[in-house]
Order: C-alpha cells, then sequence, then structure tokens
C-alpha cells in the first residue's frame, strides 16, 4: 500500500517536471512563440485582390506600422550620412546595374511597397506599405519582375503577348500565416542584389538560407540558426547595421541586459565584447587594430554561388548575326557574358582585400565631376589611416567595372535599361537612347555622348563568418606577402616590408664575418699543430 | 694531471639550460622576424613566447644564485692580463704558448671572458628582456602615456629586439669557437659538464713574463 502511494507520487512528480520543462509537442511551441493566431482573425478569412488590400487589414490592429516604415530607409530608399552626402538607391549609381531609375518596375520589386513605377509614386501612403514581403513565413510570397512590386492573385501573362504566365500567389492563407522575419525574408531581396544570386555582397546570397556551420557559425540552420534579426536587432522596424552607416570600430563591452546602449548592436563586439579570445589570448591582442571579420571571414562566396567581381557594360550589346543577343557561358555553364549586360568576371571563395577603414564612406553621386584616367573612378571610398585611432583593418570586396559616362559633361549616367519601350537598353541595344530617357528623367544635362569609365566600390565583408576553426592562422599575415602586405601603417612581426634593411644586413654580415673569423683561426690552429708533429 | 672542480652543480645547469633555451629562441625568433620559415610562424611565435619565460625564470634563479654564492664577483673586470690573454688568442695559440691565464675557483675566468660575459649580461641580456617584454606586452604599453609620450611603436621595440637578438647571435658564434681554445679541443666543454676542468701544470700565480718567456722557448 505504502509503495503504492510512494509510486503514484513519483510517477506524479515526474510527470509535473515534465510539464514544467514542457514544449516539445509542436502546438505548444506555436503557442508559446506568439499570443495571436492570425488564421483565428475574422478579417483575414477572406479573399484579396491585391496586396494594399490586405496592408489595410494589417493596419487596423498593428495601427503605427506603417508610419514606422514610413520612417525607414527600406520605404525611402534614401540616408543622408555624417558628411551630408544624400545616399540610398533613389539617387545612389553603382558599379552593378547602375540604379533603378527608370527601371523602377522591375528593380523596384524589392521595395517594401506596391506600385512604385516612377518618380510619381506616393510615399506617405500607408496600405502601399508590403508587410507580407518581410513577415510571409510560408515561402510563397512572390513580387514578380516589371509589375512594381505588386503581386499577382489571378493568373496573368507577363510580359503581355509574351506566353509567359505567372501563377497567381493566395494571399489569404500568406496573410493568415504571417511572423517574425526569417533569413528567408531578408535574403528574398538582400541575397540577390545587384541583380542576381549573389551578385553584389559575395557575403550574402541565398546559401545563407540554410547554411551549415561552416559556411556561417551564427546563421548554422542545425546549429545557432540566427535569423538576420538576431544581429540586427530591430526596433519600430528600424533595422541597425546599414552599410550606409558603418560602425568600423566599436569599443565598447558585450551589450547585458538593464543596461542602455547606443551604439549599434550588430557588431560583433555588441555580443562578445573586446577580449574574446579565451584560449590564446595574445589574439585579444589584435582587436584594437584588426577588425574580427579580418580573420574570421577567411574567404567570401563559399556557399556555392559565386559573385561578381568584375562587370564590364561597354561589351554589351553583342547579338548574333540573326538578331538575337548572344550569351556566353563559362566552363562550370555560369553566364560570363549577356548582350543585356556585358562582360562578367565571377569569383567563389574569394580573398578579401583588406584596408584600414574608420565608418567613413565616401560616394560619387549623381552630377560629380567624373574624370577617364589610368585610375579607375571610385564609386564610394573607405576612407581610414593607420594613425587616426578610429580604424580597424577590415576585409572588403573590391568591384571592379566599366560603364557608361558622359564624356562631355563629365558624369555617371542614369541608364534606362529595362521596359517595353523604344529606349530602353535591354530592348534596343541603344546606349544614347538609354541615357538620354535615363538623364531626362532625372533633369539632368545629358551631352548626346557615352563613353565607358573604369570604376570601382568597395563593400564590407562581414557575414559568413566561420567557425574558430576556420579562421585565419597568424602565417596568413604574418609572413611576407601575406595577407596584409599592402597594408601600410603597421608594424607586422614576419612582414619583410617592415624590416630596418640596415639593420639585417649589417646583423647578418658581422655575424657571417665573426663565424669566417674563428674558423680561419680554427683552421690556422689545425694547420700549426698538424706541422708540429 | 691537476683537477680543479670550477663549475658548480647549478651553475652548470643554468649554464646549459640557458645555451639550450638561447640557440632554441634565436631560431625561433629569427623566424618570427621573417628571416625564414622553419617550425611555421605561430608555431615559432608560440615557443619562443614559452621559453622566453622559461629563461625568464631560470634568471631569477641565476641571480639568486649569483648573489648568495658571491659568484657575482667573477664578473668584475679587471685590466690585468688582457693584453696577455689578447696576444695569446692572436699569437700564442698558435705558437704553441701557454694560456697565460689560469682558473681558479675564486677566479674562473680570464680578463677576456669577464669582459664579454659582462657586456651579455649587463647590456645585451637586459636589452633582449626589456624590449622582449615591450614587445609582448606592447598592447598595454600603448595604452599608456609613456608611449604616447616616447613615440614608442612596435616597430622600435622590435628593432631594438632584433638588433639585440642579432648581439647574441655574434656572441654566440665567438663563445661556441672559444669553447674549443682549451688544451684539447673539448677541455673547456667538458669542465662545463663535468665541473671539473684538467690542468697540464700546478697551479700557482703566473706571472706574463714566464708565459712570454714559455712562448718563446716554445717558438
Amino acid at each position: 500500500m505504502r509503495i503504492g502511494i510512494f509510486m503514484a507520487a513519483l510517477t506524479a512528480s515526474m510527470l509535473l517536471v515534465s510539464a514544467a520543462h514542457a514544449a516539445s509537442d509542436p502546438a505548444t511551441d506555436k503557442l508559446l512563440k506568439s499570443t495571436s493566431d492570425h488564421t483565428k482573425f475574422k478579417a483575414l478569412q477572406r479573399d484579396f485582390d491585391s496586396g494594399p488590400e490586405v496592408t489595410k487589414v494589417c493596419l487596423t490592429c498593428h495601427t503605427e506600422a506603417a508610419k514606422q516604415i514610413h520612417k525607414t530607409q527600406h520605404w525611402k530608399w534614401e540616408y543622408r550620412n555624417a558628411q551630408g552626402q544624400l545616399l540610398g538607391k533613389k539617387t545612389l549609381i553603382n558599379n552593378f546595374c547602375t540604379t533603378p531609375v527608370t527601371n523602377e518596375a522591375a528593380c523596384n520589386i524589392c521595395h517594401v511597397g506596391y506600385g512604385w513605377k516612377d518618380d510619381t509614386f506616393d510615399f506617405t501612403s500607408e496600405v502601399n506599405v508590403d508587410c507580407l514581403v518581410c513577415h510571409d513565413t510560408t515561402g510563397n510570397y512572390r513580387k514578380p519582375a516589371g509589375l512594381a512590386g505588386n503581386v499577382v492573385t489571378k493568373a496573368m501573362e507577363f510580359p503581355p503577348g509574351s506566353g509567359n504566365i505567372i501563377k497567381p500567389i493566395d494571399l489569404k492563407k500568406i496573410s493568415q500565416a504571417v511572423g517574425k522575419s526569417s533569413r528567408d525574408n531578408c535574403g528574398a531581396c538582400h541575397f540577390y542584389g545587384g541583380g542576381g544570386d549573389g551578385v553584389k555582397h559575395g557575403d550574402m546570397d541565398s546559401s545563407l538560407a540554410s547554411p551549415d556551420k561552416e559556411l556561417d557559425v551564427h546563421m548554422d540552420a542545425l546549429g545557432l540558426n540566427f535569423a538576420c534579426a538576431t544581429c540586427h536587432m530591430t526596433q519600430g522596424h528600424q533595422v541597425p547595421g546599414s552599410r550606409y552607416a558603418p560602425t568600423a570600430q566599436d569599443k565598447g563591452d558585450a551589450h547585458v541586459r538593464g543596461k542602455e546602449y547606443t551604439t549599434n548592436p550588430t557588431t560583433c563586439q555588441s555580443c562578445h565584447g573586446q577580449a574574446p579570445h579565451k584560449k590564446i589570448a595574445k589574439l585579444n591582442d589584435h582587436t584594437d587594430k584588426v577588425a574580427c571579420q579580418a580573420c574570421h571571414i577567411p574567404t567570401y562566396a563559399r556557399g556555392g554561388v559565386a559573385t561578381k567581381m568584375s562587370w564590364d557594360w561597354s561589351t554589351a550589346g553583342k547579338l548574333w548575326p540573326e538578331g538575337k543577343p548572344l550569351t556566353k557561358k563559362d566552363a562550370k555553364g555560369r553566364v560570363i557574358y549577356t548582350a543585356a549586360k556585358g562582360d562578367f568576371v565571377l569569383g567563389e571563395h574569394v580573398v578579401p582585400d583588406y584596408l584600414w577603414f574608420n565608418g567613413k564612406v565616401t560616394y560619387t553621386l549623381r552630377g560629380d565631376k567624373v574624370e577617364k584616367s589610368d585610375q579607375p573612378t571610385r564609386i564610394n571610398h573607405f576612407e581610414g589611416s593607420p594613425g587616426d585611432g578610429k580604424s580597424l583593418i577590415w576585409p572588403v570586396k573590391t568591384m571592379r567595372g566599366k560603364q557608361a559616362y558622359d564624356p562631355v559633361n563629365k558624369t555617371l549616367v542614369v541608364p534606362h535599361l529595362a521596359g517595353n519601350d523604344d529606349t530602353a537598353y535591354w530592348t534596343n541595344f541603344n546606349w544614347e537612347k538609354a541615357v538620354a530617357t535615363g538623364m531626362a528623367s532625372i533633369g539632368a544635362p545629358f551631352s548626346g555622348k557615352v563613353d565607358f569609365l573604369s570604376t570601382e566600390s568597395t563593400w564590407p565583408i562581414t557575414h559568413m563568418v566561420a567557425p574558430a576553426k576556420d579562421a585565419l592562422r597568424c602565417n596568413a599575415c604574418h609572413a611576407s606577402n601575406g595577407r596584409l602586405e599592402k597594408v601600410p601603417g603597421i608594424y607586422i612581426p614576419g612582414r619583410a616590408s617592415d624590416h630596418a634593411g640596415w639593420l639585417d644586413t649589417a646583423g647578418w654580415a658581422i655575424a657571417a664575418l665573426t663565424l669566417l673569423g674563428v674558423l680561419g683561426h680554427g683552421l690556422g690552429r689545425v694547420i700549426v699543430s698538424k706541422r708540429n708533429k | 694531471m691537476a683537477r680543479i672542480y670550477i663549475f658548480k652543480r647549478f651553475e652548470r645547469f643554468w649554464h646549459w639550460t640557458q645555451a639550450a633555451l638561447i640557440i632554441f629562441m634565436l631560431l625561433t625568433g629569427f623566424e618570427i622576424h621573417g628571416s625564414y620559415a622553419l617550425l611555421g610562424w605561430e608555431q615559432a611565435a608560440d615557443l619562443h613566447t614559452t621559453a622566453a619565460w622559461t629563461l625568464i625564470g631560470l634568471w631569477l634563479f641565476a641571480i639568486f644564485w649569483h648573489f648568495t654564492t658571491g659568484e657575482w664577483k667573477q664578473y668584475i673586470p679587471t685590466g690585468k692580463n688582457v693584453f696577455a690573454v689578447m696576444n695569446y688568442y692572436s699569437v700564442g695559440i698558435f705558437t704553441g704558448a701557454p694560456h697565460p691565464f689560469r682558473a681558479t675557483q675564486l677566479s674562473k675566468h680570464n680578463p677576456l671572458q669577464r669582459l664579454a660575459y659582462l657586456m651579455v649580461k649587463l647590456f645585451i641580456n637586459p636589452l633582449i628582456w626589456v624590449s622582449g617584454l615591450a614587445y609582448l606586452y606592447y598592447n598595454e604599453l600603448a595604452a599608456t602615456k609613456i608611449a604616447a609620450m616616447t613615440g614608442l611603436n612596435l616597430g622600435t621595440i622590435a628593432l631594438v629586439h632584433t638588433a639585440a637578438a642579432f648581439m647574441m647571435l655574434i656572441f654566440l658564434i665567438g663563445h661556441l669557437y672559444l669553447s674549443t681554445t682549451g688544451h684539447t679541443p673539448l677541455a673547456h666543454i667538458k669542465a662545463m659538464i663535468t665541473g671539473w676542468e684538467d690542468q697540464d701544470e700546478p697551479v700557482r700565480e703566473r706571472s706574463t713574463e714566464g708565459a712570454r718567456a714559455k712562448a718563446a722557448r716554445a717558438s
């Protein structure tokens, strides 16, 4: 009897314990994640014909969401940096696809809004905010190119007459399954910057959707499984960690709960602090000069997706005799030439360039004078120096290219690339017409002449952080012709170019003379002793 | 043949451990400097640091030993017989002249040795230690006002450390060779191992004249 009571108590206590630890069944998991089940919302139990219709419903509960979005870079595509330069996709010209301006219907599918097809877009509209692109969890949400960020809810032929049918998406299902932004949401645009998978950044491509530990120790799908927002800790829809406002050197300690921080929460230091190396303390002596990324991202484009290292627009427009646009592929079947875009050089497992970076980036803007010379025009320029106390040695991707410019007015140009009209370059392969339309759209002067200019742009390498075992070893930099060979203003033990030549020459010479001297002396002794025998 | 106990047990232990450490640190040090690749930079830097701390530890004992035993007096420079010893190494050694100096327990080093070792102990070693520790703790140093005021940077510290290493290398070459100049090539080395030095004549104070006279007779 007693044993029976004991057993019952034991069983009960075991059940209680397991209930307290609980939450291993999917239903409980789901319950503990959110206080709202969007499938139960009456307002979402209907069909939607357009994106704005969904947004309207979202805003009935999330009343301030659109106003928050209106204040973000994701909405404005504008950012004024510390030097007062107006940056952002709305105005910048890069050396990839150059600019979305006059190409909005195609490019602006990556705007967090609906319907930005030209400069008449209403940036004050709340219903034009696209909630779903960032909060879809089904993976079925699509914003097809050419529709200015609008979605397709009924099968349609696009472009008209092409025979290409765009499948509709089910906004009812998608809207009922909204959730926190995942790597897939952010990646839908950020993995594909520059017009394709991995093209632009090199450290961000579709391989990060579900990376293994070797590719990214934090986003490791079977490990830490970070979302983008785990580091880019978003508040009020403001996403920190933009490359327009980089933190080159974070001297702060790891952030702890209960303290208020005004610094960028995206930096490595904001979690790892200033002395993260526990086993080999000497490594902590590097953190005042070398960005974490320099050693911990040994190469970029490591996930099997190539990134573009250079893009030559000047060779675009080659057609087969019958008028069909030419395309070239390399031995691996990757496209390295298209008539629409010109020649590309692709790279995988690319060793970054390294430079002193203090967080200040200066851009060449629309209207700035550019000069054709042996030196490429710098689309942007990372500033920094060894002695300014603000710079660290950063890994970067250097993107090289040749792009259209106006040789008379000496400015970069806005080319009208995409569109079903007579002047779009991708339709008629005529630069003069394309640039005339592009420049007219921004009210900028155009001489009528187009030439090509070598350009260079710099991109921070900060994703694809490898596990510690794959970090660079000492000899990657502590050597002659190592990775930091060209980084000036710092003494690197092992780098011959840092040696005082006179000391090495004198040192070895005197040592050699001493050796010769004693050998001669010894020889003398040997000869004398032989003679005396 | 007389034997005389010159090098005590600790002294011999200290000497050979130090010798091994110094040779090892020259090897690894010049690899860190970038003169060649042998163990790999990482390994070289790691072992160089470990060896440095070992040598510092050994030195603490050695300094203690020198002062408690009074052996430090062995390094007080003397002008007496300097020229005779120099003359011996440049001429007498070839003519079969006897060494003008005879080691005793109270005076185990000849005047040239005294000078050379004193120079190692008072100049080269401190230069290596100070520059080496500054090298190792450069970050801490750079954070202080000392670095800012003196304009000291890692390049300068490395330069001094390397210069001192060259001096040590040059000393080592000379020292190794001179160790073969006993009455047999291995006599000094044997003495440094066993502590006992063979002496071919009874111990007595010898004058420079005596040595010269013997040198003259031999030639």
